[in-house]
């Protein structure tokens, strides 16, 4: 295939990814502000949106103040932010739009249709409630073009490229959620069991759709420890980092089978992915959490990379 | 104004025998019937993503092109008769390049003046002692055919460069085919669906003889931004072919490659959407970032084909348009089965007095424009619009020819106030390849929505229509 449309539906399933992490970054940083600031403690919940966003820079350049209405503007309705849902969006129908042909009826109807829907939020929502809609939509949204994708598509290399886009943003967004919270999750902080803590905890899980899983696996409370083992060491947990490792390795396996060859790309996911087999996270924790997620957010850009020296260039 | 032939009702008032069937059925169904089935047209086109941009208009990127649900028909021997002037002529505009780029017979003949080639900025001096594969270099031509009684039927525009509208034939017959079963089960309607399997057959035949496997073919598109952008997406797909973008192509040694995932693969046939000025920025514009540096080389090294040919706009152009009749009878010996309407070439003094006396009943079109910009239509224009025309007109008569109003037949149409007639134009498809002539029954008819209007342009508010040819 021609390597711009593998580059546009690697993008295509990166963008909407990225919108529905937005989505649910903002959902649980609403929650969290609704909250006595007795349980939560006095830090700036909405900064912490920016950060885990990944868009500081560009937010203080258009904003002095990080509080609700700055924020949520600025990561789901503006222009000015490359990385807003808006954004996200209309360059998702956009990369969809360039590769029609490769796109099945139910993707396009889906990913148009979220285009098209997109305009009557217009310039941003006028109520909170309107805005939660909002944000639930976003999800929907998400969740539609990735079922019409997977139930869909042909299982060639389109739809392995597609998929790759999902699993290497997942990847990223699980791991900025950890790079801003980490030190929530350390077991030696001093604030471990406080009831600040277990909403914070409650809200990494959520902005992950981890909350209820955490229950089934664990069957304890809420310990900082175990949510920074399901997010980074669980397979079975669906945005783990383990996780998306692991789909991100078979995928890769997919194109070097059909093309016939192995090359770097595959050989630097095995690397990763053999990394975090070999992880404990009591041997994560010495080494340092926040060293190990930097380190892995690092790995993951070059892999995106050389996915696109390899194939996409 | 002369009453515009109606194709239903023709002169007399009566019904055509073509039309027996579908005069009969707008008869009996009931007006919220159609009008319901005309809204879910629009959303079944507005699903599918059929749109087109209009230049200059930043609002509406996107727009549809208003689709009419009553179909255009033509009986058999009509069709057979319109088919084999169009062979005719496509076969005259082939014969005249590959005379243009070539010998040049008809110009030392004196048939056609020389400046008219040489100063003709659609004239591509890099073709020239080139040939093509079997000669052929307008593999795709959109002839707009304009109907004006019972027996006569004038060319009004050869369309030899990039013509589009293909996408449209195939889908309005593919939804009239969903709104109306009950109309399709009273009629033999010859089918379009074959197009794309032609038009690969076509591309596949004239791809370079060195070639020894099966070619491979892309579309060649400018990209999004392109107002026939969805068409481009829409025959790649039906084709089977990759639709490139000119930043996916490269050229080594004289050779063409596509980038792919797995590396460099040789390009044998491009059926290119991009005009000549922006293919190659080695040889035509130097700011073009739409095509492939190093194309002409390796088109003219023999080495991939280009459809259409490059060059070919000499064809098309207005001014030559007007020649058409003697080239006709100059390559072929022939009369032409089609007729030119009559036109006044600016550039002759004496047809330019005429012209500049008669303003106000003339249609007057720029030799190279298209799409409708940029003409005056005499008995519909403003004086004060005529004067500034007029004024247009001293300064650079070359750039200009005008022609009667023509009386464009009418068709019945749905509009506001129920069924009534609207002009209409029709734009069949001919391809030529190395294994023949090929036109698909029909075309594209486009109708001027408004009331009165002889624009037909999609780009001026002008529809479509799903294009009929009876058995028999």
């Amino acid at each position: 295939m021609l390597s711009r449309t593998a580059d546009n539906l690697y993008w295509l399933s990166r963008y909407v990814e990225r919108a529905e992490y937005l989505a649910r970054i903002l959902d649980a940083t609403q929650r969290l502000s609704a909250l006595p600031l007795a349980y939560v403690g006095s830090s700036n919940e909405w900064e912490s949106a920016v950060l885990t966003a990944g868009c500081a820079t560009a937010f203080f350049k258009h904003y002095d103040e990080a509080n609700e209405e700055n924020v949520t503007n600025f990561l789901a309705f503006s222009t000015a932010n490359s990385s807003s849902i808006r954004n996200c969006f209309e360059l998702a129908r956009s990369n969809a739009r360039s590769v029609r042909t490769a796109l099945t009826m139910e993707m396009w109807d889906s990913i148009n249709g979220t285009w098209l829907e997109l305009k009557r939020y217009g310039n941003g929502p006028t109520s909170r409630e309107e805005f939660s809609r909002f944000l639930r939509w976003v999800q929907e949204s998400s969740l539609r073009f990735d079922g019409s994708a997977y139930r869909t598509m042909l299982r060639n290399d389109a739809y392995w490229f597609s998929r790759l886009g999902v699993y290497i943003e997942r990847a990223d967004n699980t791991a900025r959620i950890l790079d801003v919270k980490y030190h929530l999750l350390l077991p030696d902080n001093e604030r471990v069991g406080g009831p600040l803590d277990y909403f914070q905890w409650a809200a990494i899980l959520r902005s992950v759709s981890a909350l209820t899983s955490y229950h089934w696996v664990y069957r304890e409370s809420l310990q900082p420890w175990l949510v920074a083992d399901l997010l980074i060491l669980k397979e079975e947990m669906p945005r783990s980092l383990a996780s998306c490792y692991e789909a991100i390795v078979r995928n890769l396996d997919s194109i070097a089978g059909a093309y016939g060859r192995q090359g770097p790309a595959q050989r630097q996911a095995r690397g990763i992915r053999a990394r975090l087999q070999n992880s404990r996270m009591d041997g994560i924790f010495q080494r340092g959490l926040h060293e190990f997620i930097g380190e892995f957010i690092t790995e993951n850009n070059r892999l995106g990379g050389a996915v696109t020296e390899q194939f996409l260039l | 104004m002369v009453v515009a032939f109606d194709e239903m009702t023709g002169a007399d008032g009566g019904v055509r025998p073509a039309y027996g069937e579908l005069s009969r059925w707008l008869d009996e169904v009931p007006p919220d019937v159609l009008d319901y089935r005309r809204r879910e047209a629009e959303l079944l086109f507005r699903r599918i993503g059929i749109t087109f941009a209009v230049y200059g208009e930043a609002e509406a990127q996107e727009r549809l092109i208003p689709f009419d649900v009553i179909p255009r028909i033509m009986s058999g021997p009509e069709w057979r008769l319109l088919e084999k002037g169009l062979i005719q002529r496509v076969k005259a505009l082939n014969l005249f390049l590959k005379d243009v780029y070539g010998a040049r017979e008809i110009l030392r003949a004196g048939i056609v003046p020389d400046d008219l080639v040489f100063r003709n900025p659609a004239f591509r001096p890099e073709m020239s002692g080139h040939s093509v594969p079997y000669d052929i270099y307008v593999h795709i031509a959109g002839i707009d055919i304009v109907r004006v009684d019972a027996d006569t039927y004038y060319v009004l525009e050869d369309n030899a460069r990039t013509p589009s509208g293909v996408s449209y034939m195939l889908e309005n017959r593919e939804i009239m085919m969903r709104l109306f079963p009950e109309l399709f089960s009273r009629h033999r309607i010859a089918p379009v669906e074959d197009y794309p399997d032609q038009l690969l057959a076509t591309l596949k035949s004239v791809a370079p003889s060195r070639v020894p496997r099966d070619p491979t073919v892309v579309l060649l598109t400018p990209g999004v931004y392109n107002s026939a952008y969805y068409e481009h997406s829409f025959l790649a797909d039906k084709l089977g072919v990759e639709l490139v973008e000119g930043r996916d192509l490269f050229v080594k040694d004289e050779m063409v490659y596509m980038r792919t995932t797995q590396g460099p693969r040789q390009v044998d046939v491009i059926y290119r959407r991009i005009d000549d000025d922006f293919i190659d920025p080695l040889t035509f514009r130097p700011d073009s970032a739409l095509g492939v540096a190093g194309l002409m080389s390796a088109y003219q090294a023999g080495n991939v084909t280009l459809a259409n040919a490059v060059g070919t706009g000499i064809a098309d152009d207005k001014a030559v348009y007007s020649f058409m009749p003697a080239i006709v009878k100059f390559y072929l010996g022939e009369e032409p089965m089609l007729k030119n309407v009559p036109t006044w070439r600016c550039r002759e003094e004496e047809h330019l007095a005429y012209v500049l006396d008669h303003l106000h009943e003339l249609v007057v079109k720029e030799v190279h424009g298209s799409g409708g910009y940029g003409m005056l239509i005499g008995p519909a224009a403003s004086k004060v619009a005529i004067e500034q025309f007029r004024a247009k007109l001293k300064t650079a008569p070359k750039n200009f020819i005008a022609q009667p109003t023509l009386a464009l037949s009418t068709c019945p149409t749905c509009v506001e106030s129920g069924v009534a007639p609207r002009h209409v134009d029709l734009r069949p498809f001919v391809l030529t390849g190395s294994n023949g002539t090929r036109i698909v029954p029909g075309g594209l008819t486009r109708v001027a929505m408004k009331e009165g209007s002889l624009v037909v342009n999609s780009s001026q508010g002008g529809g479509t229509k799903d294009t009929w040819v009876l058995d028999g």
